[in-house]
């Protein structure tokens, strides 16, 4: 088969079983859209900022385990998708995406729309490659696609001079079905001996704590997770990336850990005296101080990125690998019928858990006429039965969520934990909802994020992907006016919002529907009529008390077991003081 | 504490923007970086010296061995290797005195003269990086016009090699 540069990419693209692609046309790749014309293997999806092309194919990437694919022109493109590559890449998440470049005699002499594009996204990619030879334009995609979805996965860049591409210029096409990198040889097994350690000081532990985050999904580990945890009977909590592997709803699951994790899960992380780290890479949302973080316990630490072990805490049994691989192998030296696990040890350490939660930590106060933006969540659990995909934007509502949706599956909490990026939600809804069709996918957002997106409201439109806004509106940029109340003596210093666009008429004029409410009688009809609105993009404006913080939260420089906890949490604290208890 | 990490990179035009770019990106320290091609052309072969904590040059060592264009590192440090360093150094070198001043003291420190004019010589020398340093040492101060180092190559010692 002869074919030209650019209708190498599109059949390359076919022959590797991409459905998807986002994107954005102008002059260095306008080859290649005239390629996509009039073909109906890979279907496009014009957005309408790059920004949104990334975060849709990362949503769609999180959401199937597939890699996410964009396509964007040189110069302003490029850099519009560097957001989205950044948050792709801080969350291991495969992408693929191809920017159009000025022809390759015109590299370099500041031609129009030129930007060093490999130079730029050098530090936010797994790897890029800038394509200088149409006879390797097929197995450089190929190895974009090996090394974006292998080994820890990430973004990659495949830079394509417009001359590439030229459509008079043809050579033979062979889809190359595998390739060989002497450089890169993601695939590692655990050490056995590592395996066999980790299992007798698991099981010669008093105080036990399960540590899983975001590797757990990408490998696919769910389900040997489940098995391993219910065999140990151990506590479990997750990272903000790893809800969902063990399920959310089962009492093993003592809630996520870190900066806005339960009082038990970072009572727990204190306190515990053997500490497994699964597919968790000891982020400093996670840990705190590290000088302070668990410091009585032995850790074991399961990745496949060596350089995540020992990076911030020290790992007395790292086991390099595949977490499936692993976790698979350990499960066997699991398999009898009997462990040796100290059960008293066990039964007080739980007691001490059951203790902690009795203290209910994510317990909020509800104010009469006002909606608090915790239940709206609940609302939302309830109305879609705990089973549809939630995309998040960044701030408060983002932790509400986390806290207050109980994930039973893996895949089904898609948000921007590493990069924390704003914007992100609604473009990651639209390509959860075009992966899976017939589910509910719902984006719950604040005025300050969703605005940073907003324009694909209108892609939505177009494409059809009726997803559900959920707007926790309080007027604020509230997680920053939460640390200025905390932290800066309530100098609420530019985070008030003034001036909003009225979102149900904004929804409308982009051909939606827009929903508000601001009574908290009122919204369980609102989200049930959302949710029922089967075929149409709603936005949900609920306006949500101004006021609400984020709880318990663990501040800068201190450790698990110095939370701020809530007013209300106090008050149980106090309670439980007083009648001689520990707390 | 000093290390010296040798390295086999693919010879592609952004394998050396990579490996500078992490040490300034994660803010590790770089003492010298020498690299050229080697007897097969696909291949680059790198030396660096950095210095750091035991955690971070542990770190060096990880982050480098993940970027894609990394074929093969080794940390030389622990094992039996031998290090050089090249040098030119432009010295003045007017009157019978100075110049057989200089004269003297290259021959204790085995350099070469490469180059003689009227007023100034320029001098070669190999050696390890303290042998350099004691070289300009002893040197006057003021006879010093310039100094052209290139930075650290290793080799392992032995049967032992860092190939493919
Ligand atoms: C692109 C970007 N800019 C700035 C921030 C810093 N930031 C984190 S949370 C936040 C406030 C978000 O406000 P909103 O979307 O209304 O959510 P809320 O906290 O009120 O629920 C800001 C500005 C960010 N995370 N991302
Ligand atoms: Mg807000």
């Amino acid at each position: 088969m002869e074919l030209s540069g650019s209708e190498i990419i599109i059949q390359f693209l076919k022959d590797e079983g991409v459905e998807h692609l986002f994107g954005y046309p102008g002059g260095a790749v306008l080859h290649i859209y005239d390629a996509l014309h009039n073909q109906k293997d890979v279907q496009h999806i014009l957005v309408r900022h790059e920004q949104g092309a990334t975060h849709a194919a990362d949503g769609y990437a999180r959401a199937t385990g597939k890699p996410g694919v964009c396509l964007v022109t040189s110069g302003p493109g490029a850099t519009n998708a560097v957001t989205g590559i950044a948050t792709a890449y801080m969350d291991s998440i495969p992408l693929v995406v191809i920017t159009g470049q000025v022809p390759s005699h015109a590299i370099g002499s500041d031609a129009f729309q030129e930007v060093d594009a490999v130079g730029i996204t050098r530090a936010c990619v797994k790897h890029n490659f800038l394509v200088k030879d149409l006879n390797k334009l097929a197995e450089t995609l190929k190895k974009a696609f090996y090394v974006a979805t292998s080994g820890r996965p990430g973004p990659v860049v495949v830079d394509i001079p417009k001359d590439i591409t030229a459509p008079h210029i043809k050579i033979p096409y062979v889809y190359p079905k595998t390739v060989e990198m002497r450089s890169y040889n993601p695939n590692v097994k655990g050490h056995p001996r590592q395996m066999k350690r980790a299992v007798d000081l698991l099981l010669s532990a008093k105080r036990p704590m399960i540590y899983s985050g975001g590797g757990v999904i990408m490998s696919e580990a769910s389900n040997e997770l489940r098995k391993f945890v219910r065999k140990l009977g151990y506590p479990i909590t997750q990272t903000l990336m790893g809800l969902g592997a063990f399920p959310g709803t089962d009492p093993q699951f003592i809630g996520m850990l870190g900066m806005h994790g339960t009082y038990e899960s970072n009572m727990a992380m204190h306190d515990c005296d053997v500490l497994i780290a699964i597919g968790a890479r000891f982020d400093d949302r996670i840990t705190g101080v590290t000088s302070t973080f668990c410091p009585y316990a032995q850790v074991i630490h399961i990745d496949i990125d060596p350089a995540s072990i020992s990076k911030t805490i020290n790992a007395d049994i790292p086991i390099v690998g595949d977490v499936k691989d692993v976790l698979t192998a350990m499960n066997k030296l699991l398999d009898k019928p009997e462990l040796p696990i100290d059960k008293p040890a066990l039964e007080a350490w739980w007691n001490k858990i059951k203790s902690w939660q009795g203290q209910k930590s994510y317990e909020y106060e509800t104010k009469s006429g006002l909606i608090q933006p915790q239940a709206a969540v609940e609302e939302l659990y309830k109305v879609t039965g705990g089973d549809a995909f939630i995309t998040s934007d960044v701030g408060q509502h983002q932790m509400f969520a986390a806290q207050f949706y109980p994930f039973d599956e893996p895949r089904r909490w898609i948000n921007s934990g590493g990069l924390g990026t704003m914007g992100f939600g609604l473009p990651a809804a639209m390509g959860v909802k075009l992966a899976f069709p017939d589910k509910d996918v719902a984006c719950v957002t604040g005025e300050g994020s969703i605005q940073m997106c907003i324009q694909e409201l209108s892609t939505c439109l177009q494409y059809n992907t009726p997803v559900k806004i959920i707007n926790l509106n309080n007027r604020y940029l509230g997680m920053v006016r939460q640390w200025q109340e905390f932290f800066y003596e309530k100098r609420y210093s530019h985070v008030y919002m003034d001036s909003l666009p009225d979102f149900v008429k904004l929804a409308e004029a982009y051909g939606h529907i827009g929903i508000r409410v601001d009574d908290p009688k009122d919204l369980h009809d609102a989200m049930k009529e959302a949710f029922a609105l089967k075929d149409k993009t709603v936005f949900l404006d609920i306006i949500t008390d101004q006021e609400a913080n984020v709880y318990p939260m663990i501040s800068s420089g201190k450790a698990h077991n110095e939370m701020d906890i809530s007013p209300l949490q106090q008050k149980i604290q106090a309670d439980m003081k007083a009648r001689g208890e520990t707390v | 504490m000093r290390h010296i990490i040798s390295l086999l990179v693919e010879n592609e035009s952004g394998a050396l923007s990579r490996i500078s770019g992490l040490f300034s990106a994660r803010g590790y320290n770089i003492e010298s970086l020498t690299v050229a091609t080697t007897e097969d052309v696909t291949l680059s072969r790198m030396t660096i010296v950095t210095a750091g904590s035991d955690r971070v040059i542990e770190q060096i060592n990880k982050q480098l061995n993940k970027l894609v264009d990394v074929v093969k590192l080794q940390d030389f440090t622990e094992g039996n290797f031998i290090e050089r360093e090249m040098m030119f150094v432009k010295v003045k070198a007017q009157g019978e005195g100075q110049r057989s001043e200089i004269k003297r003291l290259s021959d204790i420190f085995r350099a070469r003269i490469i180059d003689v004019t009227d007023t100034t010589f320029c001098i070669e020398l190999t050696g390890s990086g303290d042998k350099l340093d004691a070289y300009i040492n002893s040197l006057h101060e003021t006879s010093v016009i310039e100094v052209v180092r290139s930075g650290s190559m290793g080799i392992l010692r032995g049967e032992k090699a860092l190939t493919l």
